[in-house]
């Protein structure tokens, strides 16, 4: 059988007759899970997200729910702040266009259950400056959330408080860096910060405990609450738990957003994005947005046992890509068949990059103009 | 600083909303220019003061972040974006941007000297798979085709007028 899409976060999405507005969102059974969820204890709730093996969807696939329970500093008695990152700039990656545009409430009702999870009263949701339609939409569906008791003072009749701001990017790439990010909240140039600390759960915004986390990764927290962590882990396999949304663009029959669960390069290219162009054969792949190492469809891939497997073979999640020696990063991929002279392609991404480079570190800010 | 009532309410709204005043500074910067076209010297004392800033670091926050401008690199009242990173490029971006250049009569990286125009490059618009994109203003175009730009143009020429009269 032809391996097929699971939509868990895009099932409402491009539906005909769904709208972004709250009265399709609730109707379509929105905003339960989070009533559901504030019926639990917080650290309830973070164990559920951590027994889900959720991973980070924005680039280094960190267990979210070990950010959460292990890592958060809560004996510092500073605020604790959460602040999702939508600074989505990697090329080749339009996945959080599709929540933030399509199911703003989603996103709405996954940053506050994940608030409530974690003791946070302000969370910041940094949108990148090109997309200034997501910011409208999110900013009209926040208040819209406001009228109805979702967001703001008691939510849902509930004794928990909590704001959600929109923050707009000036259009520097360096900001879906997270401590780039947060320098930039802070009022500063986005710099990321040396380390250590290591993370900002521990020291982030202002110094205090902050959370940092994906759109996609948020969106998931309503799932996993939704469902439980024991259904949730089912989906997918272990280590790369849940549906992931990639996005295939370039040189293929059907580009696109698909989520999926993990399943096999070949299934992705040819059962859910039909080939390559009539004609064309495809030639190599940026698995997971502009900074991972592309892949050539045509080599003979080892994983580190030793085992020999094909391009096609592939498993296209976190572990699979990682075993070819490149990343599934932010699940941007990229393809290009046999009409394409890689160099110059990749003499384009090297563009980005010098276009993009922050300017802090020497090597990048002077060696990216070099190619 | 002469701002309007409107914007002004917007930024009496924002400050409080961060925790530490400087958290600000880019959305009133934001504000500003939507305003203004580009921000000012005043501008930058006027926020340094309003944040409890020095203006150097205002203007640090201006110069790292391409989307504010000075004075000297004010847009045009119609601003176009043509996305040029590799999935709009294999797709064709590039004859699209030369297109763009002849139609419009406006250099690639340049505003038309009526000030009506600005019309470049921009890195990866994160629409990748409707690619090539363009974003003119707020609202982003996809699946451009360079032979048949014909609609785009119009739309753009629609908007400098609809400009105009304001």
């Amino acid at each position: 059988m032809a391996a097929q899409e699971n939509r868990i976060l895009l099932k409402n999405v491009d539906q005909p007759g769904y709208t972004v507005d709250i009265d399709c969102y609730t109707k379509h059974g929105g905003y339960e899970t989070l009533k559901k969820a504030l019926a639990m204890k917080p650290d309830e709730i973070r164990l559920e997200v951590k027994a889900s093996g959720l991973r980070g969807r924005g680039g280094a696939g960190f267990p979210c729910g070990v950010k959460w329970h292990d890592l958060v500093d809560r004996k510092s008695g500073n605020p604790i702040y959460l602040i999702c990152n939508c600074d989505e700039s990697e090329p080749g990656t339009f996945k959080d266009r599709q929540l933030v545009h399509k199911d703003p409430h989603q996103l709405i009702e996954g940053m506050i259950i994940s608030a409530y999870a974690n003791d946070v009263s302000l969370a910041f949701l940094y949108i990148r400056e090109e997309m200034p339609r997501g910011a409208q939409i999110l900013e009209e569906a926040i208040e819209e959330a406001r009228q109805k008791g979702f967001v703001g003072n008691n939510i849902a009749g509930s004794d928990f408080s909590c704001e959600i701001v929109v923050h707009r990017g000036g259009g520097a790439y360096i900001c879906g860096e997270e401590t780039g990010l947060i320098e930039s909240l802070e009022g500063k140039r986005a710099y990321p910060r040396i380390k250590p600390p290591f993370f900002p759960a521990a020291k982030g915004l202002y110094m205090c405990p902050t959370i940092v986390n994906n759109v996609e990764t948020l969106c998931n927290v309503v799932h996993i609450i939704g469902m439980g962590s024991a259904a949730y882990s089912k989906i997918g396999r272990p280590n790369n738990t849940g549906t992931r949304i990639w996005c295939v663009s370039g040189l293929v029959q059907k580009p696109g957003y698909y989520e999926i669960e993990s399943m096999t390069m070949k299934e992705l290219l040819y059962d859910i994005c039909g080939g390559p162009l009539p004609g064309r054969k495809f030639k190599a792949v940026v698995p997971g947005g502009g900074s991972m190492k592309i892949l050539d469809v045509n080599e003979t891939y080892k994983d580190r046992e030793g085992k020999e497997f094909s391009f096609d073979e592939i498993m296209v999640d976190y572990d699979g890509i990682a075993a070819a020696g490149s990343m599934s990063g932010s699940s941007g991929m990229m393809v290009m068949d046999d009409s394409v002279d890689i160099p110059e392609a990749l003499g384009n991404l090297m563009a980005f990059y010098a276009h993009e480079s922050c300017g802090q570190c020497t090597p990048c800010r002077e060696g990216s103009l070099w190619t | 600083m002469n701002l309007k009532p409107e914007t002004l309410a917007l930024i009496e709204k924002t400050v409080p909303q961060y925790p530490e005043k400087r958290s600000a500074v880019m959305p009133l910067l934001h504000h500003v220019q939507k305003e203004r076209g580009y921000i000012s010297n005043e501008a930058i004392e006027w926020i340094a003061e309003k944040l409890d800033m020095q203006p150097i670091n205002v203007l640090s926050v201006v110069t790292f972040f391409p989307y504010f401008r000075q004075e000297d690199q004010k847009i045009g009242k119609v601003h176009v974006r043509v996305c040029r990173t590799l999935s709009c490029a294999l797709m064709g971006a590039y004859k699209v941007g030369d297109e763009l250049e002849k139609k419009l009569g406006c250099k690639m990286g340049h505003s038309k000297e009526d000030g009506s125009v600005t019309l470049e490059y921009a890195e990866c618009l994160a629409s990748c798979g409707s690619g090539p994109v363009v974003l003119v203003n707020d609202d982003l175009y996809e699946n451009l085709k360079a032979a048949e730009l014909d609609g785009l143009v119009d739309e753009i020429e629609t908007r400098v007028s609809k400009e105009d009269k304001k």
